[in-house]
């Protein structure tokens, strides 16, 4: 497939258009879907150096924990360049499946978006830089909710 | 220069469960060289996957996922034969697209 095939334009309204200002614009002008402005606005979020300025971006405050999410990951992680996490969420229609590492120098690992059809349900392997709490975030039915875990790391892969 | 997507992609009792592993170096730019230099931050910063012509994940990745990115996830439907592609677009700008047939 060709590059120019490929729709990663909304990157390109980041690019041109002077930055999350604009999709704000466009957002309260209803030109975009709120889903489609926070896939964006997440770009953000990856350069967040705390737990607060992360949510902050990702449109979160305070969610809850739910135990309809499950994370999945090692105890105990020798090699804090390879862990390996799941998160599965049961939840109705789950639209967004973020992941966090709250002590990295940044925090926001990964962030899914999830169309319907496909399930809630991602595992993919990040690096942790020491022992610390691992969070899931889970967005379901326009919600936010949460679930954490503590992975001790042996030896810090950032 | 970019290294081939390996994908893997089973249909089983109605549900496509696709194992993604992207060859990249997911580097953080906080990493030295032998001499002392900083290497410079490359990672994969977007990812889709496709079934046929539908989007059923569409990703955006930090520094923080490992060199060599792997992914599991399900989406409903699929049959033997059908596409499953993935592609990436990392900051420097590079981009890759691979295709398989569903197993």
């Amino acid at each position: 497939m060709d590059k120019s095939e490929v729709d990663f334009g909304r990157r390109k309204v980041l690019k041109t258009g002077g930055g999350i200002g604009l999709l704000g614009l466009l957002v309260a002008a209803g030109l975009i879907q709120p889903g489609i402005a926070s896939a964006a606005s997440a770009r953000a979020a990856f350069e967040a150096k705390s737990m607060d300025e992360a949510l902050n971006a990702l449109g979160v405050n305070f969610p809850g924990n739910n135990s309809a999410i499950q994370l999945t990951a090692p105890e105990i992680a020798e090699n804090g360049a390879v862990v390996p996490v799941t998160v599965e969420s049961t939840l109705s229609r789950t639209e967004q499946i973020c992941i966090l590492v709250d002590k990295n120098p940044t925090m926001l690992a990964a962030n899914f978006l999830v169309p319907e059809g496909t399930e809630g349900f991602i595992t993919t392997r990040i690096k942790m830089a020491q022992t610390s709490s691992v969070i899931a975030l889970v967005k379901a039915n326009g919600k936010f909710y949460r679930a954490s875990r503590e992975v001790k790391v042996t030896a810090g892969g950032c | 220069m970019t290294t081939p997507t390996k994908i893997r992609a089973t249909a089983k009792d109605g549900v496509t469960e696709v194992r993604v592993l992207m060859q990249h170096e997911m580097d953080n730019g906080r990493r030295k060289d032998e001499a002392g230099n900083l290497i410079p931050a490359w990672y994969i910063t977007d990812i889709k996957a496709k079934h046929n012509d539908r989007t059923v994940l569409e990703g955006q990745f930090g520094t923080s996922v490992s060199k060599n990115p792997y992914l599991i996830f399900r989406f409903s439907g699929g049959t033997a034969g059908e596409k499953v592609s993935i592609t990436w677009l990392d900051n420097k700008g590079e981009s890759r697209s691979d295709e398989v047939s569903i197993i």
